[in-house]
């Protein structure tokens, strides 16, 4: 069973201003870590790994700085690591990012399983598994809150839908985007980590693709453009009430009242 | 392709101009500037840099016949016949959009046995509603359903298309998006049409810490999805709209997905569904102290709902979070009691009509975003309040 992992480093923190005359973007630090919905599909590998046997690939794009999150998942025991790295694939939107890892997939060579988190914490699109299967033209399933059996050829998965829950049975290979919370992911573990210290790490670039078009990757390949970024506004109207507690509820009751809602 | 292209000559201040990325991308190396791997091609570094200092070189921008693509369509999410109200907003946002333009509006239904769903959406003021109806579609699979709406797409050519952002929608959209190897922008909170039909889609990114306006200009279909609750709902109207049957001969409907079967979930009460919310902070001392404003809600014909906090503290249910990374809701009257406001609570509630906040500390960010901003101690007010709506219902009697 050869299972990949695709994982993502974002930003260790969400904390983003927006410097509301300049427009400028102001990160409090440049410290990353790995998605943490990733973590959950990593644990997932690991599981049908120690029932099914195999190997587990983690997949990221990313500058090289990303090596630090593939090493991350060997720690957690994941066993081979794929950097996709390349000038020309920045700026990439859900459609450019889900054809680069799908033409890094594809490279791989045979695989049974990919296992994607649910979204990532700094694009939240949750889009970017569903679109890779889609590019490698195999089933698919989002939002898998667990597994009901795992098959020579097949795995029974339970896939959340708005009012429902629905148990099908998908063959291999697939993809699968788990929910948070489908297992809990363990800890990395210094022995592995020690362990897994020299192991080499593959890195790719555009030129390892088999489809070497620079038009389909990064922002040349991205339907989608960011025209431009700004801070969340407030609400308009606000009335501020100070006052002692007799009296504040009082206003409260009368404008509850007032709107019909007592 | 595009590329960021540096003019070295250009730069004042090296170090003044590397700390122009807010992603750390622009690197110094061999004695010369260039943005590497990270970049996002953002264009903060044209814009903010040394005039010159940065360039963006576009490409041609391929032609695109914008006029052959016509129409604003709506995914209408269902599950065993029963239509998802996100469907019936994003038909009056897409009637919105699409007056702007003076195009038609279009519903597309995918499924088995849909007859009386289809009848239904007539109510919404649709122009036309196209149903692929087959045994195969019974069960939500994304291969079908996907091979179906791509050929609705190839047949009707809407120039956008909505899809509700629920479980089934942020598969589907994805996969028939790649299929037509076109855009779609997730989690929209809001859409604007341009007159030349291009669609303005923002969302919020990094947790909803920032905004981001996005537009798809050289490609068609643009496609968005929306968070349920985020849109209005348009009043229903006598049944209009003609509704099309589409063959599914001829589609693909093969998928390495067997339904084996559906599972109820357990019937809950969900907070998404509430006109009144009354929601619970870090204000609250005690566990027991939750039964007051339980009562509150109740007196409301509401549902008590939590912060974050709570719900990692086992206090309340999960389901019963607001925020970023629980629910997003849109009551008529949210009442938030002992909460601060952080940005992924308010990203959740801050579409609701009417917001009430009780908190002590006059500088809490929960006021930035409260219509009535009440600064006192709930301990104070919402005991005091819950008798004073009784003795108004027994006085009612």
């Amino acid at each position: 069973m050869h299972i990949v992992v695709c994982i993502k480093q974002v930003p260790a923190s969400n904390k983003v201003d927006v410097d509301p005359v300049t427009g400028v973007l102001k990160r409090s630090g440049t410290e990353s870590k790995m998605n943490p919905y990733d973590l959950y599909a990593l644990e997932t590998a690991l599981r049908i790994r120690e029932q099914a046997g195999g190997e587990i690939t983690a997949v990221t794009m990313g500058p090289d700085q990303a090596r630090t999150v593939l090493r991350e998942a060997f720690a957690m025991g994941a066993d081979h690591g794929v950097l996709l790295s390349d000038r020309r694939f920045a700026g990439a939107d859900v459609l450019a990012t889900s054809r680069a890892l799908s033409q890094a997939i594809r490279r791989l060579g045979g695989f049974d399983l990919i296992l994607t988190g649910k979204q990532t914490t700094d694009g939240d699109t949750a889009q970017v598994g569903p679109e890779i299967s889609e590019w490698l033209n195999i089933p698919c399933a989002a939002n898998v809150r667990g597994i009901e059996q795992l098959r020579e050829g097949d795995i029974t998965v339970r896939m959340e839908l708005p009012d429902a829950v629905e148990i099908s049975r998908i063959a291999f290979p697939c993809l699968l985007s788990v929910d948070k919370d489908i297992f809990m992911p363990r800890l990395p573990s210094y022995l592995r980590k020690k362990a897994s210290a020299d192991r080499e790490i593959t890195v790719w670039s555009l030129d390892d693709m088999s489809d070497t078009d620079p038009e389909h990757y990064g922002l040349s390949g991205s339907p989608t453009q960011v025209q431009r970024i700004f801070p969340p506004e407030p609400h308009g109207d606000r009335e501020l009430w100070t006052g002692d507690a007799p009296a504040l509820t009082q206003r409260l009751f009368d404008r509850l009242s007032d709107m019909k809602f007592i | 392709m595009a590329k960021l292209i540096i003019h070295q000559d250009k730069i004042i201040d090296r170090y003044a101009f590397l700390s122009l990325c807010p992603f750390g991308a622009l690197e110094y190396a061999g004695g010369s500037i260039h943005a590497g791997a990270g970049c996002r091609m953002c264009g903060l570094c044209v814009k903010k840099g040394p005039p010159g200092a940065a360039e963006i070189q576009q490409d041609e921008t391929p032609r695109l016949d914008k006029a052959a693509w016509r129409g604003i369509a709506v995914y209408a999410d269902q599950t065993e016949g029963e239509i998802h109200p996100v469907t019936c907003e994003l038909i009056g946002k897409a009637r919105e959009l699409a007056a702007v333009i003076e195009q038609p509006v279009y519903v597309l239904l995918i499924g088995s046995g849909m007859d009386e769903a289809a009848q239904r959406l007539r109510r919404y003021g649709a122009d036309k509603i196209y149903v692929y109806d087959d045994p195969q579609l019974k069960y939500f699979r994304c291969e079908p359903y996907a091979a179906a709406f791509t050929h609705f797409v190839n047949t009707v050519k809407p120039g956008s298309i909505l899809v509700g952002a629920t479980t089934v929608g942020r598969q589907l959209a994805p996969r028939v998006a790649a299929r037509l190897k076109t855009g779609l922008t997730a989690d929209c909170t809001v859409l604007e049409m341009n007159e030349n039909s291009d669609l303005s889609q923002i969302r919020p990114a990094f947790g909803g810490n920032i905004m981001a306006h996005i537009k798809t200009p050289n490609h068609r279909p643009q496609m968005a999805t929306v968070r349920y609750k985020v849109m209005r709902a348009p009043q229903r109207s006598d049944p209009s709209g003609e509704v099309i049957r589409c063959s599914c001969a001829g589609l693909d409907l093969s998928s390495g997905v067997e339904v084996l079967r559906i599972a109820r979930k357990e019937q809950e009460q969900f907070i998404e569904a509430s006109d009144v919310l009354v929601a619970a902070g870090r204000g609250i001392k005690k566990e027991e102290d939750l039964a007051m404003l339980e009562t509150l809600a109740g007196l409301l014909g509401g549902q008590l709902a939590c912060t974050r906090p709570l719900a990692e503290r086992g206090w309340m249910d999960a389901k019963r979070q607001i925020g970023l990374s629980g629910r997003t809701v849109r009551p008529k009257l949210i009442i938030t009691a002992g909460v601060s406001g952080s940005v992924q609570f308010a990203a959740g509630m801050n579409n609701s009509d009417t917001i009430f906040a009780i908190n002590s500390d006059p500088n809490a960010p929960i006021f930035k975003i409260a219509h009535y901003g009440i600064v006192g101690d709930l301990y104070g007010i919402i005991p005091e309040l819950i008798r004073k709506i009784q003795a108004k219902k027994e006085a009612d009697r």
